[in-house]
């Protein structure tokens, strides 16, 4: 067996997982495995800014950044962890600046800023200057300037190993099993803590934002081992996503003044949210134009709606936008300078995942009893601060305030206290069980991508932006269906060098669990909230369903467990949302 | 936009290197049907999950900002996931970035590479005490340095380049464009030692301006005037500008 033994184990080398490193790096032994090399994580395909109310442009608070949070959420998000987020977001982003991250400036130096998605002034009044920002590659500058200062720190990384296995024992995690893609060897990592920082699973879906490596690697890993996955449901669908190819054109877009279009030339978002116009969150301008495609008003009555840079003139495009322009050019053929872009809803974010505390402590129950030792941050976990609907620029304050938070826990209060626990006996036995399954099985004809192609389809067509009971349950059936084929498949490649066919097979496990987790969730929210939209149930219904969703794996595949926990309303009593 | 197009037959040549089966390396030809807007990475993938599971490269993003799938199309590095069937030709051969171990197919090794970044000290080095907020910067001085911040470590330009073929020892030029970040960046005070480094045998002075890097780059960077002017701040030992 090949052993490693660190203090700290964190699995994920994108913005969250090298933040939390940061706060470790001087005082402990700390090794962060990733399955890219680190500056390949999707942290580094955000592009629009990171939100914090430093009001260098126009007043701004905290509070208000944690109201429109909230709100934006629907209601359903943690108001202590929201609090959490907007106050630490304003010293976290100056860290950011303080590590070297090149952000544009106002003319007198400071950190620019700009209006984004659902950040407002006075509770609602108007759009804010929240989002600061360098171009439309701040999840790049993120990315870069954590990985800078990790070198600078000398972080261990352990590159190319797929996370297989959490291993816990005498009631605390105390490890993990992975994959060395180079030779094919199973690696146990022996630790006192665990941080999992592994991202979302948007390739769940057929049209998606996601990387091809964000398949929900650590919530899946910890739903085996009876972690609860808390409100999976809660997808998010972001409105503006290229055409037919999902990748992301930023909201920052329309924060500088992008208009959306139908077929008729209207910029019907003023119709349906006359405040915020195209600045409505994300799930409200995805609903908004699968309504004005299903009322046939998607461009030559296609599923597609077009969104506008002309009139921004070729200036503020190439100063601000020149990223996005870029990938419409590159992948539509489409000059933005002229023309608008085809775009449609493109699966985006995971506001759901592992639940956490405010300290990025995994916790078990409705009564968050915390797992010693595992800790979560970033997009595989669920504070909650996005609750059913993720604020654009949040996903990056989560990031850097949350992995911030969980490195600091670690560091002052965990590891003073810790002992390492005992690995459990054949700590390596179910990685090594399913990789030698896979590699040792005769061709079967069942292949991954038969299966790959189903999921993604049933996700799109039936777990999306408009959902209900009877498309769900077909869903469900699916996915069942799927896990049954998913034991039988076999594989082309049975080397052990950088076994890639084999490394997507273990990942695509991973997503079915994920999807499994979502459908049981969306099932039994028979409400719309946020992300959450059934055309069967159309309000909001805060008397049965003002509550996160627990799921638990359970002996039936399709059928977790389901629990529910109470959310935390500290400041702001649910309200009907409007723009 | 324009209106989809029916699909294309295509004959794709691969380099393959399957270390556990194949003592050397050898070509093989795919047929495979594209539409004229895929990306190459779906021309790969499609290979991969429907005529031959083992062949072998990295990708994540699939649209250009991870820098996972730099090769070498058609004789030049390309990131696959950016190169359109439209803009590359039916007849189209792939190969590893050269001036890399290869492990496996497509796949080279990066360690090497990184450690080279490393070398060059890519962080902000500033020991003066902190202001409780940012630090300021103005437009203009953060306008200095744009242009190499958009490097994301692919090593399509390393690659490229025939004095990383001829020495494996040099520096190379991704990781000269990382310096050059910090050297021109108003709040850095490593520019010193960061030149000195550079300076050495290995550091700038093997490049010959061929300008294959930056022909190479997906990111649009000008490598080769970022490599210039670290050379002429070495030469008037100031990052102030010209």
């Amino acid at each position: 067996m090949n052993y490693h033994k660190f203090d700290v184990v964190i699995v994920g080398a994108g913005g969250a997982g090298l933040m939390t490193a940061m706060q470790l790096a001087h005082n402990s032994s700390v090794a962060v495995i990733s399955k890219l090399y680190p500056t390949r994580s999707h942290t580094g395909a955000a592009q629009g800014g990171v939100a914090a109310a430093l009001g260098n442009q126009e007043e701004d608070h905290w509070k208000w950044h944690m109201f429109d949070t909230v709100k934006g959420g629907d209601y359903l998000v943690d108001q202590d962890a929201a609090e959490v987020l907007a106050r630490e977001a304003i010293e976290a982003v100056y860290d950011l600046e303080h590590w070297g991250l090149p952000f544009n400036r106002t003319d007198d130096g400071k950190i620019d800023q700009r209006r984004f998605g659902g950040h407002t002034r006075n509770y609602g009044e108007g759009p804010v200057r929240r989002s600061c920002y360098a171009a439309d590659r701040t999840g790049h500058m993120i990315l870069q300037t954590m990985y800078q200062q990790s070198v600078k720190n000398q972080v261990n990384f352990f590159n190319e190993y797929l996370m297989l296995d959490l291993l816990m024992n005498e009631g605390q995690a105390c490890g993990v099993a992975a994959l060395c893609l180079r030779d094919g060897s199973i690696h146990v990592f022996h630790a006192k803590a665990i941080v999992l920082a592994t991202g979302g699973y948007g390739r769940a879906w057929r049209v998606t934002s996601n990387a091809l490596a964000c398949t929900g690697d650590g919530m899946a890993v910890a739903y085996r081992r009876g972690v609860p996955l808390e409100d999976m449901e809660m997808y998010q669908f972001h409105p503006t996503g290229l055409y037919k190819v999902g990748i992301l054109l930023s909201e920052a877009a329309r924060g500088e003044g992008a208009y959306l279009l139908n077929s008729e030339g209207e910029r019907f978002c003023v119709r349906y949210a006359p405040t915020l116009q195209e600045l409505a969150p994300r799930d409200m301008v995805s609903r908004f134009i699968y309504q004005e495609i299903a009322e046939g008003r998607g461009i030559e009555g296609k599923d597609y709606v077009y969104l506008s840079v002309v009139h921004l003139g070729k200036e503020t495009i190439d100063a601000k936008l020149p990223d996005i322009t870029d990938f419409a050019r590159n992948y539509l053929s489409v000059e933005p300078y002229y023309e608008p872009v085809p775009i449609q809803p493109t699966a985006h974010y995971a506001m759901g995942g592992v639940p956490t505390d405010v300290d990025g402590r995994v916790v078990m129950d409705e009564q968050n009893t915390v797992l010693p030792g595992l800790y979560a941050a970033g997009e595989v976990a669920c504070v909650s601060v996005h609750g059913a609907n993720r604020l654009g620029t949040n996903s990056l304050v989560d990031l850097i305030v949350f992995g911030r938070r969980a490195g600091k826990h670690i560091a002052q209060k965990w590891l003073p206290e810790a002992e390492f626990a005992t690995l459990p006996e054949d700590a390596e036995a179910r990685a090594t069980a399913m990789v030698e399954g896979l590699l040792g099985r005769k061709s079967s004809g069942v292949t991954q991508e038969a299966i790959r192609q189903e999921m993604r389809d049933t996700m799109m067509d039936s777990v999306g932006v408009v959902r209900d009971e009877q498309t769900l349950l077909a869903a469900r059936d699916k996915i069942v269906d799927l896990k049954e084929r998913y034991a039988r498949i076999s594989l082309m490649d049975t080397t052990r060098t950088f076994n890639t066919e084999l490394m997507e097979v273990l990942e695509l496990g991973m997503l079915l669990d994920c999807c499994e987790a979502t459908v049981a969730g969306a099932l039994a929210r028979k409400e719309s909230r946020g992300g959450h939209y059934r055309r069967d149930f159309e309000k909001r219904d805060d008397v049965n369903f003002l509550r996160h969703t627990l799921a638990y794996q359970s002996e039936t595949p399709g059928e977790p467990m389901l629990r529910y926990k109470p959310v935390v309303i500290t400041e702001f009593q649910p309200k009907e949302r409007k723009y | 936009m324009a209106s989809d197009e029916g699909t294309v037959a295509l004959q794709v040549k691969i380099r393959r290197f399957q270390p556990e089966t194949k003592a050397d390396p050898y070509w093989q030809e795919f047929r495979v049907e594209a539409e004229p807007r895929d990306r190459l990475l779906d021309v790969l993938n499609t290979i991969k999950w429907e005529q031959d599971g083992t062949l072998t490269y990295r990708r994540s993003c699939a649209h250009g900002v991870c820098g996972s799938d730099a090769m070498r199309v058609n004789g030049r590095n390309r990131l696959a996931c950016k190169l359109l069937v439209q803009d590359v030709g039916r007849r189209i051969s792939i190969e590893p970035m050269l001036g890399f171990p290869v492990i496996r197919d497509l796949v080279v090794d990066m360690d090497p590479f990184f450690a080279k970044y490393e070398k060059v000290k890519p962080f902000l080095i500033n020991d003066e005490s902190l202001p409780r907020t940012e630090r300021l910067q103005s437009p203009e001085q953060r306008e200095r340095y744009d242009d190499t911040t958009k490097c994301i470590l692919c090593g399509a330009c390393t690659g490229s380049c025939p004095s990383v073929w001829a020495n494996r020892e040099w520096v190379g030029p991704a990781s000269i464009v990382n310096a050059h970040r910090f050297i021109f960046d108003s709040r850095d005070r490593g520019a010193p030692e960061r030149l000195q480094i550079l300076g050495d045998r290995n550091g700038v002075w093997r490049c010959r301006t061929i300008f294959n890097c930056s022909e190479a780059c997906p990111r649009g960077i000008h490598v080769t005037e970022a490599i210039e002017e670290v050379k002429r701040a070495i030469i008037y030992n100031s990052s102030e500008g010209e």
